[in-house]
């Protein structure tokens, strides 16, 4: 083009520069677009914690509530039940609760707050596939499989067979790999539980 | 298969030819090296269509197109609830606009250089088409919030198909797809806008700049740089697209990004004119805004339209010369029969008749925002009358025209 | 040649548009609103006088609570005890009061909602409408307005506004309003009801677009960096064009 000698040093520098100035620009107009996939406001409205009033709730039994489209069990466990969930522990997959899914104030064998030990919280997807575990209180189910008569009541998700002891602890060779998550929660009152906020354990 | 050249780069050319692509359109494409001003707005148009396209993607994720929701969904939705949501619409709101100023501005770079003339006939005429599809891409778009301007500005618009002899009404009820704009207009707006014009869009951009390349691009001078070439077969005057323009280009890109963001960040609403005050209420078919004005960029062909006169309460007439101030663009490259491309070295008489003919258009543009009076009415004949005889008196006048000497070479 | 060009087309636009603008003119004259809606205090006073007065009827059913707690500085206990009257959830709308059948029953039509209306309408009109009510006794809520001729809605701020009259002038021949004037007083003083009005029309002006603010404060970090890439990419270009002649 030209027989000017053309500063080759001045130049990559200033395509280098151009380039990454260019390249920052680009960096922040690709923020807005990547950020509008977070939930929105209206998203994060409908996940807002939820309360559950656990007055009327009786030793044994269990309420299902939502929580960010997953239903939240809540189980009030009797003493028979909380002296069992010590005497399974070589039965279990994940006896600490080490590779699944909790709060830190819930990583105990109740799986629960100590003050509340008898109220679980815990989400009913099974964590294979997802499906929503049964609470099968009796001791002498029909469903207790490969278990036997060792089974002491729990939760057996009827897809693929996993089952669970009542703090959410997966047996050995499920299908299922760890326990069931438990979502954050605190309680607001001894009665009222709030799920989807953490509280805790002090 | 015998490779050219070896590593990545022949593998590939032997299987696609990127090589042959980049060179044929960007680092061989030889370009006049005194392009001006008015050359950086082919560019900045690709620039806009890149950022609809990029900001329409996103906004059809949010959008539902359905009356009971779409405003909803626009208003709250986007430009609320939606993390960012808010930019990304002021970003497609102010590029709808910016496309066709831009588009506006590269046409009369056309019109007064005489890009349109031979042999450049074909680009000029796709270019046409372009501006078409983007009206009816622009048009559709409006609907898509579902506000007071979006649903009596398609009524207004939809009525004038209604307004054509005897099949009218028919057509336009086929239209609609409904006895009123509803439901069924706004979802079939929306596929056409998102889907149909865009994939007509792109697919005539392709043709403009093929032919483009196949015969060069024109320049201030009017001076065809392929008729001075060198030893190697390289034209005197014109200097490889990449790096020169492009590295050009790229200030103009920047330029123009400061301008639009001015509007994006300060003056969204830009007074009413990218975004009418009137569409920020939910359409209502029982209510009438006060004043119905389409968007700017569709002003001058509204003020046509309302110049010609109804015949027998017939607004058919207006509806033609509407389509036909359209029309005529395409026959520019034949209606203007003198030799001499560029307007540097036309008659001084015909650089007046260019300047009246930009005046007329903006006055018809200002006169299509506001509400008519007899005077309006008088004035917008006057320019109406103006924009058809500019043209169709083209044959007659550009043959008296005394040219001044056009140079060899670029200047 | 150029320039004259240029200067001819100038000129006849700037006359042309001037002529028409003029001509487009009347209607009752706007007066300027001022409102700051990066004026925290003020937004907040609005935001009450708003879920007090004009939520009772209106809804602004795009705006979260949670949202204007967000913006406006409040914590979650200010505004669910002094701005959420019907009580319902942090994150949810400001809907009216009153139902829908009810308003339509009363008044034979449903209240605008009010999210949008500062954009629609503009905050001049919004200024100048709610100080612009006057007394009518032809009309059943015994309330004019200078300008929304006819308006359906009462004068909620009668108490502390007073009575007002309309002044009127004669142009040729014709009377025309220009004005209303205190002829009772009202509860609070005139200063003191305009600087309410103000935080109002501040707080429409901001459920109108929340983000207004953080929009233009971004703006010029975008203009900044568009600056200093111009500079480079200026330089690159110059560089690159020494070669050609």
């Amino acid at each position: 083009m030209s027989a000017d000698a053309v500063n080759n040093s001045k130049r990559r520098f200033l395509v280098a520069s151009t380039s990454v100035v260019g390249a920052i620009g680009a960096g922040f107009v690709a923020v807005p677009f990547v950020k509008s996939w977070n939930p929105s406001t209206k998203a994060l409205a409908a996940g807002a914690p939820v309360l559950a009033d656990i007055s009327k709730l009786e030793e044994g039994q269990m309420i299902t509530v939502e929580w960010r489209g997953k239903p939240v069990y809540i189980l009030k466990r009797t003493d028979d039940n909380l002296n069992v969930l010590e005497s399974d522990v070589d039965m279990l997959a994940d006896v600490n609760s080490d590779a699944s899914k909790q709060p830190e104030y819930c990583k105990n064998s109740a799986r629960a707050y100590d003050k509340h030990k008898k109220i679980s919280v815990m989400e009913g997807v099974c964590t294979h596939l997802g499906c929503a575990p049964k609470y099968l209180p009796d001791l002498n189910n029909p469903f207790s499989g490969s278990l036997g008569s060792d089974w002491k009541g729990g939760f057996f998700c009827p897809c693929h067979g996993s089952i669970y002891d009542l703090s959410g602890r997966v047996y050995k060779s499920m299908p299922a790999p760890t326990n069931l998550p438990i979502p954050p929660h605190m309680f607001k009152s001894e009665t009222v539980i709030l799920i989807g906020q953490d509280g805790s354990n002090a | 298969m015998e490779q050219k050249s070896n590593g990545l780069m022949g593998w590939i050319d032997a299987r696609f030819p990127a090589t042959k692509l980049w060179e044929d359109h960007l680092s061989k494409y030889y370009a006049p090296k005194n392009f001006n001003f008015w050359y950086f707005f082919g560019s900045l148009a690709m620039l806009v269509l890149v950022i609809q396209i990029l900001s329409g993607v996103f906004l059809a994720m949010f959008y539902k197109p359905d009356t009971a929701m779409a405003f909803q969904s626009v208003e709250m939705g986007i430009m609320r609830d939606v993390e960012w949501g808010w930019l990304i619409r002021y970003f497609h709101s102010t590029g709808a606009s910016a496309f066709f100023v831009v588009v506006y501005l590269h046409m009369f770079r056309g019109l007064i250089y005489g890009s349109y003339k031979k042999p450049r006939e074909l680009i000029w005429i796709f270019g046409v088409l372009i501006f078409l599809a983007l009206m009816a891409e622009g048009f559709m778009g409006y609907l898509l919030p579902w506000g007071q301007m979006s649903f009596w500005g398609a009524q207004v618009i939809i009525n004038l198909v209604s307004a054509i002899p005897f099949v009218g009404e028919d057509l336009g009820i086929w239209v609609r797809g409904d006895f009123v704009i509803g439901d069924a207009t706004l979802n079939r707006f929306f596929s056409l806008h998102i889907v149909a014009i865009p994939l007509i869009l792109i697919g005539l951009i392709v043709a403009h700049i093929i032919a483009l390349h196949e015969v060069g691009s024109n320049n201030p001078d009017g001076v065809e740089i392929k008729k001075n070439k060198d030893e190697n077969g390289i034209p005197k005057d014109g200097i490889p697209f990449h790096p020169y323009y492009s590295v050009k280009d790229i200030v103009g890109v920047i330029v123009f990004l400061m301008f639009f963001s001015i509007v994006v960040f300060f003056m969204p609403e830009m007074f009413g004119y990218f975004l009418e005050h009137a569409n920020f209420e939910p359409a209502n078919p029982l209510k009438t805004p006060e004043h119905i004005a389409p968007v700017w960029y569709f002003t001058p062909y509204y003020s046509v339209l309302r110049a010609v006169p109804s015949i027998a309460g017939s607004a058919f007439p207006g509806v033609i010369a509407m389509g036909a101030a359209i029309v005529v663009l395409f026959f520019l490259p034949w209606l203007d029969r003198n030799p001499v491309k560029s307007i540097r070295y036309r008659a001084g008489w015909y650089k007046i008749l260019v300047a009246l003919f930009v005046v007329s258009f903006i006055i018809l543009g200002i006169l299509g925002t506001l509400a008519p009076t007899d005077g309006r009415t008088l004035l917008a004949q006057i320019c109406t009358i103006y924009y058809f005889a500019f043209f169709l008196l083209m044959p007659f006048y550009t043959k008296m025209e005394t040219n001044k000497p056009v140079p060899e070479r670029t200047t | 040649m150029k320039k004259t060009i240029l200067v001819l087309l100038l000129t006849t636009i700037a006359m042309i548009s001037s002529g028409l603008v003029m001509a487009a003119g009347g209607g009752y004259p706007k007066s300027p609103a001022n409102v700051d809606v990066d004026d925290m205090a003020s937004l907040q006073r609005g935001a009450k006088v708003f879920t007090d007065y004009c939520l009772s009827c209106h809804s602004a059913k795009f705006v979260r609570f949670n949202r204007v707690a967000d913006d406006l500085g409040m914590n979650e206990a200010e505004v669910m005890d002094n701005l959420n009257h019907l009580g319902v959830k942090f994150g949810s709308t400001m809907t009216a009061t009153m139902t829908e059948e009810y308003s339509k029953e009363a008044f034979g039509a449903v209240p605008p909602d009010l999210s949008l209306v500062a954009r629609s309408r503009g905050v001049d009109w919004l200024y100048t409408y709610l100080t612009g009510f006057y007394a009518d006794s032809a009309k059943t809520t015994g309330q004019n307005n200078v300008i929304f001729k006819d308006v359906g809605m009462p004068n909620v701020f009668w108490k502390q506004e007073g009575v007002k009259k309309p002044v009127y002038e004669e142009h040729d021949g014709t009377k025309v309003l220009v004005g209303v004037e205190v002829v009772e007083k009202g509860t609070m003083e005139p200063e003191e009801f305009d600087t309410m009005i103000r935080d109002l029309v501040a707080f429409l002006s901001y459920i109108g677009e929340p983000n207004q603010s953080y929009r233009k404060s971004l703006g010029i970090y975008v203009l900044v960096f568009l600056f200093i890439f111009f500079g480079f990419a200026y330089a690159m270009k110059k560089d690159y064009w020494k070669d050609v002649h």
